[in-house]
């Protein structure tokens, strides 16, 4: 898989803060990153770093084998973004501000009406920026980022906005991208929602990179306990036969739950199955996104 | 240079919808019209200059006042406002330069005040020649000299607004440095002048220091160069003035070429240091 952005020992500081500590990762063609972070982590001020909208007090930026602060604009013609608070002229009208962006970026006029269309604004492209509501603004701004068909994504909380179908219809869009082989990097706090969406997590805090990874590797790293829920019938079995060292809860009628490691969850399913000829249900939770970042901010928190 | 275009379009896009070009154009083409027919009347035709001269001086002294207001009204807001709204973010990832997107507005700008200028101020000129008027040929060069000079007036301000809007962080300190240039420039400094030349009484400010003093002010220069040239320049005390500051039209012209370039180029470097 070929490089398409690559962050050296990146240090970007205001006024003696650094708002990112030596970061250092780099984005492949046709991957999905999510970049995850609280407020002030440092998230956005790393997309404008790839945009070149502002310089690295320390290290090197790469974006399509530009350094895109240099003003060498080739890269950034291949190149979208979307900023986190998206917003237009209010005088001009959806259709019109696409196509002052498609000239700018020399996009093809065809993909005005093509991308109005993806993000359901169709109707409305006739219309003034200024009557549309806030989720009709994020469309506009995604079908922005869209334009020319750029091989870098750059999403700064993409989704917000977005109502639930139109979403589904978002991710959909951006995994056809993804296959023809387009970086996209999105930024998110609905982390739960972008679990099965990306492909790796960056996790940073107060302009570190704390973890990064694909969940499976963060999980493993993590090590965070797998939940194993077992429901039994009517007449249920009591839950210490299996797994004896495993601490058992109820959870509700007939229901137990249990921590255990993800190595450990399989001879313990292998055993309650064996034991329970009564065993009515199986239940076993991966701990989410959520708690993988919160696990990370807090050993970050507690080494420190 | 396409991207140039693309900007400067999408400023007079945006002037035609909200309604920057028609108010700007209507109100000047009001007072214009305002001025041939009312402002004549005192003067009529006794002092031998024609009804076109008599126009010119009324509209040089309407747009010393109208067009810096005008042209800082619109300019103020042009890099700190997007900014505030968040669309000079975007507009930025793009592959277009700061100096490009900078120059870009500016033309826009320009032609927006142009236009007003030209159908605002030719209205009233076109009414004159309508109802019969007799307009030589050099009071129509006088006139386009008037049309030129008041659009170049136009960028020196437009461009002294651009770098208040690229210095400040808010939108409301722009528009208070706004307003602060306009009353330099267009009120105050005049008066000042005239009291420093009362109470030098011509012993240390010779024709040099003063040539000096009136390039120093933009409207200064676009007076100079509007009364006192030509037949307007009898109708005007000016003339006076202009015979005693010997500046010839070409170097008030450069004058404000100058203005235009200075607060230009100033305002391009402060943007192109700007962090976002």
């Amino acid at each position: 898989m070929t490089e398409t952005v690559r962050l050296d020992g990146v240090t970007k500081s205001y006024g003696g803060i650094d708002a990112i500590r030596d970061a250092t990762y780099s984005l492949k063609a046709g991957e999905t990153i999510a970049l995850v972070g609280h407020n002030g982590a440092g998230k956005t001020t790393m997309i404008k770093l790839m945009l070149g909208l502002i310089h690295p007090s320390a290290g090197a930026v790469q974006v399509l084998g530009d350094d895109p602060a240099a003003g060498q604009f080739a890269a950034r013609r291949r190149l979208g973004y979307l900023p986190e608070h998206v917003s237009f002229n209010m005088a001009l009208t959806g259709a019109e501000t696409l196509a002052f962006y498609a000239r700018l970026k020399s996009a093809p006029k065809a993909d005005i009406a093509r991308l109005l269309d993806h993000v359901g604004l169709t109707d409305a492209a006739g219309r003034r920026v200024g009557t549309y509501s806030k989720g009709m603004r994020q469309r506009l701004g995604l079908a922005q980022a869209l334009l020319g068909s750029p091989a870098v994504l750059l999403l700064d909380e993409p989704t917000t906005g977005l109502d639930p179908a139109l979403r589904q219809h978002f991710y959909d869009l951006l995994e056809t991208m993804r296959a023809e082989g387009a970086t996209i990097l999105m930024s998110s706090h609905a982390l739960t929602e972008l679990e099965s969406k990306v492909d790796r997590v960056i996790i940073a805090n107060r302009g570190r990179v704390i973890a990064d990874g694909s969940i499976e590797d963060l999980r493993r790293i993590a090590q965070l306990p797998v939940r194993v829920r077992l429901g039994f019938g009517p007449d249920g079995m009591p839950p210490q036969i299996v797994g004896t060292t495993l601490e058992w809860r109820r959870i509700g009628a007939n229901r137990f739950e249990a921590e255990t490691t993800s190595q450990g969850k399989l001879p313990l399913l292998r055993e309650a199955l064996a034991a329970n000829g009564n065993l009515a249900d199986v239940d076993i939770l991966a701990p989410t996104l959520d708690e993988l970042y919160a696990h990370f901010l807090q050993s970050k928190e507690a080494a420190e | 240079m396409r991207n140039l275009c693309t900007i400067a379009l999408k400023e007079i896009q945006e002037g035609l919808r909200n309604r920057w070009v028609l108010a700007t154009t209507l109100l000047l083409a009001a007072l214009a019209l305002a001025l041939t027919f009312l402002g004549n009347a005192p003067t009529g035709s006794s002092i031998g200059a024609g009804r076109l001269d008599v126009l010119i001086v009324s509209l040089s002294s309407l747009t010393i006042f109208l067009i810096p207001l005008i042209a800082l009204l619109i300019s103020h807001d042009a890099v700190v406002g997007e900014m505030e709204r968040g669309t000079m973010l975007l507009l930025l990832s793009y592959p277009v330069s700061r100096n490009q997107v900078l120059l870009g507005k500016f033309c826009g700008h320009v032609v927006i005040l142009a236009f007003a200028t030209l159908f605002g101020y030719g209205a009233a000129a076109l009414a004159l020649a309508l109802t019969g008027s007799d307009i030589g040929a050099a009071s129509w060069m006088a006139f386009l000299s008037l049309i030129w000079s008041s659009v170049l007036l136009g960028a020196v301000f437009i461009a002294l607004g651009y770098l208040a809007s690229t210095l400040v962080r808010e939108r409301g300190t722009a528009a208070g440095i706004a307003i602060g240039v306009w009353l330099l420039f267009v009120l105050i400094y005049d008066m000042a002048l005239l009291g420093l030349l009362v109470a030098d009484q011509g012993r240390t400010i010779g024709a040099a220091g003063l040539n000096a003093l009136l390039l120093a002010n933009p409207t200064d220069a676009y007076r100079l160069l509007n009364f006192g040239a030509g037949g307007a320049g009898t109708l005007t005390g000016m003339s006076g003035v202009a015979g005693n500051a010997t500046l010839a039209p070409g170097a008030l012209s450069l004058a404000l070429m100058l203005w235009v370039a200075v607060p230009l180029s100033l305002s391009m470097l402060a943007f192109s240091r700007k962090e976002l």
